[in-house]
């Protein structure tokens, strides 16, 4: 599956862009093959030009989009290692691309989140890179015709990871970290809780957790003075804020839904994500949330969080579960699931050929790939290994209740 | 005349309905009261564009009263206190700790009651979608009671259509949501049930729909009429056929 750049114009919403007279502009955009769905799409915002974030799986196209959306990351990972790397890849890729960055968190001050942000890999040494960890077999050693098979001679080979020929926004290197030249170039706004706590909350609170009410504040005043949302002519904004919000509804934002199970105030989360939702259609910004799903007891909190996202990803690792040793998934470390794609602007939804991701974390790169059987190559094949195969198997197709979830495993 | 219309979703998501059937009342001549809390003005722009209707010339000659709750909602919370005049906002009830939906029902009613000069055939209120509402902190009895004074006004006294959207699942643990979901699906004379493939993801069948005609209402003991058909979204129309019968089979 490949990630596919998006190539398209924007003119920007209506209440932002009144000058710009709506001129279409063109903008080539990159999308990183680390996320092959979303989120880490760049632009290079040339002069007068706006260039703008988007979120788009599957084919080409050229479209007139606006960007923002909101992105929320389930912590399905109980440890929190995978999605807290995803996050910190979304905010490498701001800083390449030369956006402005917004982090709020409430454990870890923000300046120690960006000091860990992954170091890119540019210029050919990315090729080398994968070169080495590369284990796709290149096409010239198959020239041997198929003599069984060969009906499946003429297909494509399946691509598990996108290919290196289309070229989309930046690798980054796990093992480093990026060198603190780079934020020069760019603004980045912090809001950690405990030292926002003194202050007021100037807006109507709204029956809403304070700490949520005081970072939606915050959020709007950046967007505001800063000139995202295009509302002073003065303050043309020609750069997207891409906002990054870490571990939200977890105790340490002051909410007791991942703690108890008939939690005092079940709408605040809800509340908080519609306001924020509101915040990034009216401006150019686009936002991910990590939210640790596993600890939240009540289910329906969870489905309506998903309803108000524009895409909803969980990450399910194998750490610690019956998963690791199952040998459906020896070169993974993790499951993707794909609870929601955006539908921005559209009758359809750009859909993948596949629902099945896993991704790996290999020495220096994080990989998601499409999750296929290891070919069965024992000569004795017990009734209990098939069985358990054929058990997750049927947990493949599990995932993204934006088409259709399957529940009979057809056995043909 | 007078109808009122669940659009219920499964596992899938039901909005190119909604797309639809805006643009079929925009073109038929209907006026319009579009309740629209989950997306953006112009996202709706956009697809209705597609599908051959233009949301921004219909509001300007005034047949589409358009409520866009994102910016409802960014208005009550940021604007300032001189901004709001007599009006307050259809949104209100998220500020308050009375989850009551009056000042959405009046907006509602203000916007379709017929001025002198109006010359619309029928009017229609189009909700996308109403398990927004449960988010935002009304209570399920609330957001009923709300439906059940829109069914008066809009259906009963001023004739007029409703088309409302709600998310449903059979395993939902959203208690709140399934009970208005269920208790609209009985009070409805048409339903629109979207749901995706039991057998699971497929490129070419989208989903199924299933339309029930509530014949069972009028009292002529007759059953509910049941048509199952599946469908595939494209970027511009939708194509419908019978089960079985996907173009990438035939």
């Amino acid at each position: 599956m490949a990630v596919q750049a998006v190539d398209f114009a924007q003119h920007g919403s209506e209440d932002v862009d009144s000058s710009n007279g709506g001129n279409p502009l063109n903008v080539q955009v990159e999308a990183s093959l680390l996320e092959p769905f979303f989120l880490l799409v760049g632009g290079r915002p040339k002069e007068g030009f706006y260039s703008v974030v988007k979120i788009q799986v599957g084919d080409l196209s050229n479209k007139k989009e606006k960007i923002p959306t909101i992105l929320v990351f389930t912590e399905e990972d109980i440890y929190g290692l995978y999605s807290n790397l995803l996050f910190k890849y979304f905010l490498a890729e701001g800083v390449v691309c030369g956006h402005d960055l917004f982090v709020a968190s409430a454990k870890e001050h923000p300046d120690n989140i960006l000091k860990e942000l992954p170091a890119p890999l540019l210029g050919d040494t990315y090729r080398n890179e994968l070169g080495e960890e590369a284990t796709a077999v290149k096409p010239e050693d198959f020239q041997d015709s198929m003599k069984i098979a060969w009906r499946y001679q003429n297909l494509p080979k399946m691509e598990a990871s996108p290919t290196t020929s289309t070229k989309f926004g930046h690798y980054y290197d796990v093992s480093k970290t990026m060198s603190p030249e780079l934020f020069q170039s760019i603004k980045w706004h912090s809001f950690y809780l405990p030292e926002e706590l003194s202050s007021q909350p100037k807006m109507k609170t709204c029956n809403m957790n304070s700490a949520y009410a005081r970072l939606l504040q915050s959020i709007q005043r950046i967007i505001y003075q800063e000139g995202f949302d295009g509302s002073d002519p003065q303050k043309k904004q020609k750069n997207i804020l891409r906002i990054g919000i870490q571990s939200l509804g977890s105790m340490l934002w002051g909410d007791d839904i991942c703690s108890s199970d008939t939690p005092e105030d079940i709408h605040s989360l809800t509340k908080f994500l519609y306001v924020l939702r509101g915040l990034l259609r009216k401006s150019l910004s686009a936002c991910i949330i990590t939210v640790p799903a596993h600890l939240i007891q009540n289910k329906a909190i969870m489905e309506r969080v998903t309803n108000l996202s524009d895409m909803v990803v969980g990450l399910e690792s194998f750490i610690g579960s019956e998963r690791e040793t199952n040998p459906l998934y020896k070169d993974y470390h993790g499951l993707v699931h794909v609870h929601q794609i955006p539908r921005l602007n559209s009758l359809i939804c750009d859909v993948s050929d596949t629902k099945d991701l896993a991704f790996r974390l290999k020495r220096k790169l994080f990989t998601i790939e499409r999750l296929h059987l290891p070919p069965d190559l024992s000569d004795t094949v017990s009734r209990a290994s098939k069985q358990d195969l054929a058990e997750s198997a049927k947990l493949l197709s599990s995932g993204c209740g934006a088409m259709a979830i399957g529940k009979k495993h057809l056995d043909f | 005349q007078g109808k009122f219309t669940l659009l219920r979703d499964t596992r899938t998501d039901g909005s190119f309905l909604v797309h639809h059937f805006l643009s079929f009342y925009l073109r038929a001549g209907c006026k319009v009261c579009f309740v629209a809390l989950l997306q953006s003005f112009s996202h709706y722009n956009i697809v209705a564009q597609k599908l051959g209707v233009s949301l921004t010339a219909a509001k300007e000659r005034g047949q589409l009263v358009f409520l866009e709750g994102l910016k409802s909602c960014l208005d009550l919370l940021f604007g300032e206190e001189e901004e709001q005049s007599g009006q307050p906002s259809p949104l209100q009830f998220i500020s308050e700790s009375a989850s009551n939906l009056k000042a959405l029902f009046d907006f509602v009613r203000t916007s379709l009651t017929p001025a002198g000069s109006d010359s619309w055939k029928g009017p229609v209120l189009l909700v996308d979608d109403l398990s927004v509402l449960l988010s935002l902190g009304a209570t399920p009895v609330a957001v009923l009671d709300f439906i059940h004074y829109c069914r008066v006004a809009v259906c009963s006294q001023l004739k007029g259509n409703i088309v409302v959207l709600v998310h449903s699942n059979e395993d939902s643990e959203d208690e709140e949501n399934e009970l208005v979901a269920n208790s609209l699906c009985h009070h409805s004379d048409l339903i629109l049930w979207v749901e995706g493939l039991a057998t699971g993801f497929c490129k070419d069948v989208h989903g199924q729909i299933k339309i029930i005609k509530r014949v069972s209402l009028e009292l002529t003991a007759e059953q509910d009429v049941v048509q199952i058909y599946q469908y595939k979204i494209q970027d511009k129309n939708v194509t419908f056929f019978a089960r079985g019968l996907s173009a990438a089979v035939l």
